[in-house]
This record gives structure tokens, C-alpha cells and sequence, in this order.
């Protein structure tokens, strides 16, 4: 049985079909990549999947079943008791996620103790531990900030210390790494693979950055327009694949030394 | 490359220093010497968190520095108030990190777009609906987006919103914070293929955040490159490859690319990250330097002249 099957789904918001014809299937430990032009669906997928569409979108065609179950008809409380060990997700917008009111650690601290049982002191630590693990120094301070006195990609980090707190069977991350400078992008990018390489977590990585993708993952999806392009192994997209749009993009990457437009 | 007559904004000594919790000092920016030539893109890379958009919003009066002047044409912009500050806007215009926080979300988008333009008066409220939908298009939106609400729309829509918006006053200079981040790289090449070519007609200048080194190094003309508050390198875009300090050829050996050996381990700084609370007495970067000698622990180095259009501040080359 696959960790997590998608099949066939059409998603819409209001009567716009936004996502059609749908399908993958990824087992334990396995990583895959969702890529491709920004507006095609990628977000909209990895939310339905977490059963946190944004306003408005639904799931009106198919199937989506995580260890073999249905989560369309998932009860608030099913939900409640899957996210974080089962599946947890790191948002596009972890910034704009945020309660702007709230100091970091409050937040945080919640999140921790309604998935175990522990005192605040305990979850304060384990909080701070797991932001510097992400490579945020001064942890206690980072907890005692609002989100405006943090920077753009310490934000983004706070939401991938919350979204890898629990090592999730599967683990949903909409561009984790895209505020981050390549440093410390590569130091998140090992701790993902490492929690693979620990704990079996399988991952949906949606990036803009192939070379992020063809370094993590074992298959790669491109996506355009709201349906699945092309996709295949590393190996496929980057040197068999004829598709045009694949193609395309992987002509637009800037590399150092490459095209000057000045 | 650069003439010091094209200088058109500059800033001087520039420091800010945030109050933090337990009455601690975070130093955001320390004493930033930087200059912007007319017509020209001026790239800032550098550690997330390392004080990037907080010296940019300064340009746009969003926030003021501790110490130190920007001066804008020869005049400082932190002496600008009422009438003259609001004036002084619509020519220097900043695309913000997080679109979604920076706008309502219940704004329609023809109003994100033309709002700047009908407060500077340069279109009717008739012209709203055409004007819209050609600057849309212009960063490969639809023009029926017009109706849309922020929040309808993906990460990289919004931020090209954010981007129709800054183009729309045509300012004499466009402040970019991580502004291609969301974009796929096709789209992308578009945007930095439109900017150049405004640049080219209208002679803007770019101030431009990233943190995709292949990217700002095919348009930027001057990169400079920021650690722990402090600028730490100035050299010419095309000459990314050949960065001295050590905190610059470690970014180069952190990028993830196609063409990139996939079987070998990606390279990074392994130490920890100090902390804007808690900087060094010495050099911002020796703690984590490999090539860290006694020197770099206890005087702090400047920018030094090693080439042409080229500054470095390490004591390896003094
Ligand atoms: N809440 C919403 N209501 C209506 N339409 C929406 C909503 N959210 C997204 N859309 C639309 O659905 C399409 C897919 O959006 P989605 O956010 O999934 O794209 P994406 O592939 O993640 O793009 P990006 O790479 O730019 O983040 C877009 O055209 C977008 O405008
Ligand atoms: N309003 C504020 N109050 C207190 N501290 C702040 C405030 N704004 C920024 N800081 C701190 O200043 C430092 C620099 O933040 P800044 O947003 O400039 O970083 P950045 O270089 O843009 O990083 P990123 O690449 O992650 O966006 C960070 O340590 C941040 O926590
Ligand atoms: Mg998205
Ligand atoms: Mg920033």
C-alpha cells in the first residue's frame, strides 16, 4: 500500500477547475519533487492533500488516500490527530501564516503541547533546540520575538522547525527554502534528507529551484496549466525528457557564468 | 565601470541597532557604506537574517537609521518630511519580501496596481481598468487578474503584482527584496529580461535582494556582498566566480545547480550561526573562517581596494 495515492483529482475554487487530472503515489521515504510555472497548481495540490484548502477550493473528481484511507470525508478531529506525526506541512508563506499579535514562542510552545504531553519549560527547550537546529541563532530570542522583528527567511525557518518537530510519516513543504541564502538552504536541505534517512519520512518538495530538486528527490513532476506536464526520474527530466516546457525550463536556469542580460 | 558623478543615492556609516528582548542590543546593520550609480543594478546577497531588507527599507523612509546618512542626489532622505517625503516616494519604489503581508488581501488587483499611480494623479480613475491590465501583462499575468483579490492568487502571482505596481511610476529607482523568489525560472527570465530592458530606456536604478547567486550575477552590475550586519565584498556582477573573502567563495560552494555532481554531498558552513545579539569583537565572519588567523579575532577589518570596482574586508589581504 502507498504512503500517500492521489488519484485523478480534479480541484477547483468557487466553478474554476483549477487542478485537473491528478495522479501520484509515493511510498515511505521516498521524495518527490513538484515543480513548474508559478500559478499551475502546485500549492493547490499539497494543501488539498493536508486537507487545508485555502478558501473556497474543493476537491470535486477523485481520490486522495493517505495509508490507504480516504481524507476527503476526514472529521476536524481525524485531522487533528494526523497533523504533525502523520503528515505535516511547511507553508509557501510561513510569514503571512503567522498571528502577527503573537510572540514566536507562544505559538510555538502551543503547537508542541497539543501533540505531547509536556510542561511549557519542556516545550520552550524543544522549541528553541529545533530552531537551532535550522540554523537560527540565539533560539530564545527568536521565541520571544513577534514576526515582524524576525527576517523573512528566519520566519520561513520557524516554519520548517514546527513542520519537522515530529519527523512526519510525510512531510509537505511548499518552497522551504526559497527565502534562504544558498548556505543555509543547504544545510535545511540535509536536515530534510536526513530526517528520510532516519525516520523513512517521505516528502513533497514544491520548488522553483531545479537544482534543489534534482539534488533531493528520486522522481520529479512538472506541472503546467493545472495538469501534470511531464514527469520521471532525475535522469529523465534533465537528459531524456523531450518535452517542450521541460525543455523550456530547464533553459531558463541562471547558473554562474552563464547568460548576462547587461 | 562606475563614475562617481553617476552616484545617485549613497549611504554613509549607515548603522541600526534593534532593541531586543532582556534589554540586549541586536545590531542589524553596522556602519554600511554603499553606493547606487544611475542606471546601474546593484546586487545584495548575503545570510538570511543578515540585515539585507532592513538597509533597503531605509531607502524608502520605512524605517531610519541609528546612525549614519543616506543621501539621495547629495541630500539626505532622513530630513524629508510631509509634502516633500511623499513627493520623494514615487521615485524610489520597493518591492516587498512578503507581498502578502504588504498589501490587503481583500484589495482588488487593478487597485494594488493603479493605487499609486491615481495618488501621484498620473492616471483618471477611467484609465484604471486599461492601465491595469497592461501592466499585467507586462509580468506575463493575465489582464482579467484585474478582478482578483490578493488573496486568490498564487505565491508568484502576488509577487509579480508587487512588481506591476513598482513599474507603474516608472521611479528613477526600483528597490527589489527577493522579489523573483516565488517564480518559476521561465517567468522569472522574463522579469529580469523586462527590468533590464526598462533599465536600458528609462536609465533606473536597481537595488536588487537575492539569494540566488546565478541569477543576480547575469544582470547585476555591482554585487555586494553582506555578513552579520557588515558589507563584506563590492565587486563587479560578472566577477562572482572570483570573490576573495572566504564568506563569499563559501556562498559559491553552497549552489545548487543542474549541472552539479548529485552523488557528492552538498558543501555548507558547518558551524553554528552567531548571533546579530552577540557579534564578534574581531571579524563578523571568524568564527566560522577556516583561514581565521589571530588578527581576525581581535580588529575588526574595513573594505580595502583590490582591483578595480573590486573591495574586500578580510585581513588575509592586507
Ligand atoms: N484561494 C483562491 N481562490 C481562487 N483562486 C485561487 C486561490 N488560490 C489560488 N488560486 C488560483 O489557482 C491557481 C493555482 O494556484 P497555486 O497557488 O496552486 O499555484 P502554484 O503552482 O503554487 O504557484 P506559485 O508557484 O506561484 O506559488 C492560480 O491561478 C491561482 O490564481
Ligand atoms: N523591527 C525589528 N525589531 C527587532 N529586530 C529586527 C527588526 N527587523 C529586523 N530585525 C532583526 O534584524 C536582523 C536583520 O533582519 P533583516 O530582515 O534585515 O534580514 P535579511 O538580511 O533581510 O534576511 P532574509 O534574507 O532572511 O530576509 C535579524 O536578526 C532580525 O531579527
Ligand atoms: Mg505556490
Ligand atoms: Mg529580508
Amino acid at each position: 500500500m502507498a504512503l500517500l495515492e492521489i488519484d485523478n483529482i480534479t480541484i477547483s475554487y468557487g466553478n474554476r477547475p483549477t487542478v485537473t487530472d491528478f495522479s501520484m503515489k509515493m511510498n515511505e521515504g521516498q521524495i518527490i519533487s513538484l515543480v513548474g510555472e508559478s500559478g499551475s497548481g502546485k500549492t493547490t495540490v499539497i494543501r488539498a492533500a493536508f486537507g487545508l484548502l485555502p478558501g473556497g477550493g474543493k476537491v470535486t473528481a477523485g481520490d486522495i488516500l493517505f495509508e490507504g484511507e480516504s481524507v476527503l470525508g476526514f472529521s476536524k478531529e481525524k485531522w487533528r490527530k494526523l497533523r504533525g506525526r502523520g503528515m505535516s506541512m511547511i507553508f509557501q508563506d510561513s510569514g503571512a501564516m503567522m498571528n502577527p499579535t503573537r510572540r514566536v514562542g507562544n505559538a510555538f510552545v502551543e503547537y508542541i503541547r497539543t501533540h505531547e504531553n509536556i510542561s511549557k519549560a519542556e516545550a520552550t527547550k524543544k522549541g528553541i533546540e529545533m530552531l537551532e537546529r535550522m540554523r537560527l541563532p540565539d533560539g530564545g530570542n527568536v521565541m520571544k520575538s513577534y514576526p515582524f522583528q524576525l527576517s523573512g527567511g528566519m520566519r520561513q525557518r520557524v516554519g520548517i522547525a514546527m513542520g519537522m518537530t515530529y519527523a512526519p510519516k510525510l512531510l509537505l513543504a511548499d518552497e522551504p527554502t526559497s527565502a534562504l541564502d544558498v548556505t543555509t538552504q543547504a544545510q535545511i536541505v540535509r536536515q530534510m534528507m536526513e530526517l528520510r534517512e532516519q525516520y523513512g519520512t517521505a516528502i513533497v518538495v514544491v520548488t522553483h529551484n531545479l537544482g534543489v530538486a534534482c539534488y533531493m528527490s528520486d522522481y520529479i513532476i512538472v506541472m503546467k496549466d493545472g495538469r501534470i506536464e511531464d514527469q520521471g526520474s532525475r535522469d529523465y527530466i534533465l537528459h531524456e525528457s523531450g518535452n517542450a516546457y521541460t525543455k523550456k525550463l530547464l533553459d531558463a536556469v541562471p547558473s554562474i557564468g552563464g547568460t548576462r542580460y547587461v | 565601470m562606475f563614475d562617481e558623478k553617476d552616484v545617485i543615492l549613497e549611504a554613509r556609516h549607515v548603522s541600526r541597532i534593534f532593541d531586543a528582548a532582556g534589554g540586549r542590543k541586536l545590531v542589524a546593520n553596522n556602519d554600511i557604506n554603499l553606493k547606487f550609480y544611475k542606471g546601474k543594478t546593484l546586487g545584495l546577497v548575503g545570510e538570511s537574517g543578515c540585515g539585507k531588507s532592513t538597509f533597503m527599507r531605509f531607502l524608502v523612509s520605512l524605517d531610519k537609521p541609528t546612525s549614519g546618512e543616506i543621501l539621495y542626489h547629495g541630500k539626505d532622505i532622513m530630513k524629508l518630511k510631509g509634502e516633500k517625503l511623499r513627493l520623494n516616494r514615487q521615485n524610489i519604489q520597493m518591492v516587498f519580501q512578503d507581498p502578502a503581508q504588504s498589501f490587503n488581501p481583500k484589495m482588488k488587483i487593478r487597485d494594488v496596481v493603479c493605487e499609486p499611480l491615481l495618488n501621484f494623479k498620473r492616471i483618471r480613475p477611467s484609465e484604471k481598468d486599461a492601465t491595469a491590465r497592461r501592466l499585467l501583462e507586462m509580468v506575463e499575468l493575465h489582464g482579467d487578474f484585474a478582478d482578483r483579490y490578493m488573496q486568490n492568487m498564487s505565491g508568484g502571482q502576488r509577487q509579480r503584482v508587487g512588481i506591476a505596481r513598482a513599474i507603474a511610476l516608472e521611479p528613477e529607482i526600483i528597490v527589489m527584496d527577493e522579489a523573483t523568489s516565488a517564480l518559476d525560472v521561465s517567468v522569472q527570465k522574463t522579469i529580469i529580461e523586462l527590468i533590464t530592458k526598462l533599465q536600458r530606456e528609462k536609465n533606473i536604478t536597481i537595488g536588487f535582494i537575492c539569494h540566488d547567486i546565478g541569477l543576480v550575477q547575469s544582470f547585476a552590475h555591482q554585487i555586494a556582498v553582506m555578513y552579520l550586519g557588515n558589507i563584506v565584498e563590492v565587486l563587479p556582477g560578472e566577477d562572482i566566480d572570483k570573490g576573495m573573502h572566504p564568506y563569499t567563495q563559501a556562498l559559491l560552494g553552497s549552489v545548487f545547480d543542474i549541472k552539479m555532481d548529485f552523488s557528492k554531498k552538498i558543501e555548507s558552513i558547518e558551524s553554528e550561526a552567531p548571533s546579530p545579539l552577540d557579534v564578534p569583537p574581531g571579524c563578523p565572519f571568524c568564527d566560522r573562517c577556516d583561514r581565521c588567523m589571530d588578527i581576525c579575532r581581535q580588529v575588526h577589518p574595513t573594505l580595502k581596494k583590490v582591483g578595480e570596482d573590486h573591495e574586500v574586508s578580510c585581513h588575509l589581504y592586507e
